[in-house]
């Protein structure tokens, strides 16, 4: 299986998908001749041409706005908005149309569009080029808000949200585009979308996030199993909204502890959700209060200071040790 | 029934004062000081300079990403040259010129790219907002800002700059509609570099020019070229001289280049010719003023010598206080700062985890 990065294996599941279904249409901003600037659609334009690989004008209210009505004829189109700093320009779209057409039209018209966005810290980027949102949209009803954390499940992901018969959301961990390399399956693999993942196996706590941060939560695994015997079990939700808490309230009830951890802001943030789910569905096996580890409820600072705001591997551990320590 | 022409007219210019030769229109040429041809001329020396450093800068690791201006010197300067102090600028992210002539100190700017919050500062009694990504959406503000100037009865003036690329979005039009329904006093300048990343102009609106959108919102528009600093300059006094005369907005497109990467994070090889840069390279703004000055008498070789030494002498000295700032800016905390005038009990109590955190942090790390 060749090894690939994040980024070679969404290059894979378009290019993939567009050579199966002429109806996948890719648009965006330079997506076409420069391959998107993280390089996402690198090619693309070359095998399948420009009307099926749009550099459009620069305008996130008209891509998303134009892809719910390719989507609506029935085309299957995966807009990229360059940085999901920029998303909030076409928010408008997605909230007052493409999560609402199906149940507006009462099942007449539907929206099976991808609006693919890179999103998050790590990269020592501009302003508007960091943030973490994700939550704008798992908030919102009538949508999907899938988030990769790895290469291969990341291909598979983008597969089954191009397949998907209703909008889907899809955040990509820019700190993991080209972090590390994954061995992924030239043949047909996709994943469910409404479907988390068990990262690691472990008996002493729970450990839920998703994205870019999977990799700082393993490594503080990692080093609670090496150096204090900690076993924590490790959560990727993979899909935010719909949220299947199957796997989390079981896992919560084996170990009784719970950290949560995403950069995303903590305030209103997902650990909130995760946290109520939890107390609703396994508050009796609960010994601990649930910690989150997240991002300050702060605009996020330029890149000299974005390390202090990110959650890493060390405070991490801290609040796995913290909640170990505190009793029920 | 009637099936008639409409009346719109089209008052729509071009306007270019000294070419590329250095020869100049005299006819059209602009009654200028010798004092503001030199201060122009040394603020596009400056600028060219200190973006040539940084890049270096950002090449060495010691700056992160930003925007060269490299090419567009004559459209920022000629443009924000037409300003008074008490008007108000409002850029975007590619305007290091025009903030320099403004007043904002080159060690903010570097603070900036190089990533910290604090170079976002406006000195005190600069009337400028600070750089804005989100392509557009600063237009609004310029518009509201010389509404808001209307309202107070001063004579104050907005001006805005933006790319080809941003007429695209809907705050440019929104922008545009609003200014001229309410007549407010903007200059809208918008810096036609040809590319908004990959995609060219020709790509970006079926429009044969940029200026032409003024009509649809009947505000004065014109196409300068936005290499010719006399040219730039002259369309934005009258502009700025009108707005302030409570004649309303005006939309003027500089058509320039962007001669250097859109970011530093960009490749331009991958979309564009090396010969149709060389050929934007003969029309470069700042040798064809130097020949102009020259041919007026007003600056020798010596002279231009001395210009380039004192902006790299200026460019250095900016560099050590940026690196001296830099140094007392290492605690994380201060991204707590100026969020709110009062810092919430939450942001308290987020800022005093941090603390703890990074205290227990520095001193595991000593012992180990
Ligand atoms: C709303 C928004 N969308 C996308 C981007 C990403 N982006 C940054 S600059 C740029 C191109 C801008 O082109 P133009 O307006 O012509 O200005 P130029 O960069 O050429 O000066 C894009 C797409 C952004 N900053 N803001």
């Amino acid at each position: 299986m060749p090894k690939m990065t994040m980024v070679q294996a969404l290059n894979m599941a378009l290019r993939q998908e567009m050579e199966k279904d002429d109806r996948v249409i890719v648009l965006g901003e330079d997506v076409g001749v420069d391959g998107g600037v993280f390089r996402v659609t690198d090619g693309l334009i070359d095998r399948f041409g420009p009307d099926r690989v749009v550099d459009t004008p620069l305008a996130e209210s008209a891509i998303v706005g134009m892809s719910i009505g390719m989507a609506v004829y029935g085309l299957r189109p995966v807009c990229e908005i360059q940085f999901s700093g920029f998303s909030y320009l076409n928010f408008h779209q997605i909230e007052c149309h493409a999560s609402r057409l199906r149940h507006r039209s009462q099942g007449r018209w539907t929206v099976p569009m991808v609006l693919r966005t890179p999103y998050g810290g790590g990269v020592r980027a501009l302003e508007h080029h960091s943030e973490s949102r994700e939550v704008f949209y798992a908030h919102m009803p009538g949508l999907k808000m899938v988030i990769p954390s790895g290469p291969r499940n990341a291909r598979a992901l983008l597969v089954s949200a191009i397949r998907d018969p209703d909008p889907v959301i899809f955040f990509e961990p820019k700190a993991v585009y080209r972090a590390f390399r994954e061995d992924v399956p030239e043949e047909e693999e996709t994943l469910p979308i409404g479907k988390s993942l068990l990262a690691r196996e472990g008996r002493h706590v729970t450990l839920i996030t998703y994205g870019a941060m999977v990799r700082p939560v393993l490594e503080a695994a990692d080093r609670l199993s090496q150096t204090d015997g900690i076993e924590p079990e490790v959560i990727d939700l993979l899909t935010l909204a719909p949220l299947d808490d199957t796997l989390l309230v079981e896992s919560a009830k084996k170990t009784g502890r719970v950290v949560i951890v995403h950069e995303a802001p903590c305030s209103y943030g997902p650990g909130a959700e995760l946290v109520a789910r939890l107390v609703e569905k396994a508050f009796y096996f609960l010994e601990a209060p649930v910690r989150r580890v997240t991002g300050f409820d702060l605009i996020m600072p330029l890149f000299a200071r974005e390390k202090a705001y990110l959650p890493n591997a060390e405070r991490i551990v801290r609040a796995v040790k913290e909640t170990l320590e505190a009793a029920a | 029934m009637p099936r008639t022409p409409l009346a719109v007219d089209s008052p729509l210019e071009y306007l270019a004062i000294l070419d590329e030769k250095g020869e100049v229109d005299s006819a059209l040429e602009p009654n200028l000081s010798q004092e503001l041809l030199l201060k122009l001329y040394r603020f596009m020396v400056l600028g060219r300079r200190f973006d040539e450093r940084m890049l270096q800068l950002q090449r060495q690791g010691r700056l992160g990403t930003f925007a060269p201006i490299k090419g567009q010197e004559a459209s920022q300067l000629g443009a924000v040259a037409a300003l008074e102090p008490r008007d108000w600028m409002v850029p975007c992210f590619r305007e290091t010129a025009a903030q320099l002539w403004r007043g904002t100190p080159m060690e903010s700017i570097l603070l900036y790219f190089g990533g910290f919050d604090e170079g976002g500062r406006i000195p005190e009694g600069q009337k400028d907002l600070p750089v804005a990504i989100p392509v557009a959406s600063q237009l609004l503000h310029a518009v509201g800002l010389a509404w808001a100037a209307k309202y107070r009865k001063s004579d104050e003036v907005a001006m805005t700059f933006f790319g080809d690329g941003a007429t695209s979005e809907g705050d440019f039009h929104e922008a545009l509609n609003f200014a001229a329904v309410y007549q407010t006093p903007t200059v809208f300048v918008c810096q036609n570099n040809q590319w908004a990343i990959s995609t060219p102009r020709s790509k970006q609106t079926r429009s044969r020019t940029l200026a032409q959108k003024a009509l649809a919102y009947e505000m004065p528009g014109l196409q300068v070229d936005g290499n010719d600093v006399l040219a730039v300059y002259t369309a934005a006094k009258e502009a700025v001289d009108r707005a302030r005369a409570g004649g309303g907005p005006t939309f003027i497109e500089c058509v320039t280049y962007r001669m250097a990467m859109h970011t530093t994070a960009d490749d331009p090889g991958r979309y564009r010719s090396d010969e149709e840069v060389a050929e934007w390279t003969r029309k470069d703004p700042i040798a064809r003023v130097e020949k102009y000055l020259a041919a007026k008498g007003m600056l020798t070789p010596q002279e231009m010598e001395a210009v380039a030494s004192e902006a790299d002498a200026a460019i250095q000295e900016a560099i050590q206080r940026y690196e001296e700032i830099a140094k007392t800016l290492g605690d994380p905390l201060q991204m707590f700062d100026h969020h709110f005038e009062e810092m919430p009990v939450h942001l308290l109590e987020q800022r005093e985890e941090l603390r703890r955190f990074l205290e227990t942090e520095n001193e595991e790390a000593r012992h180990a």
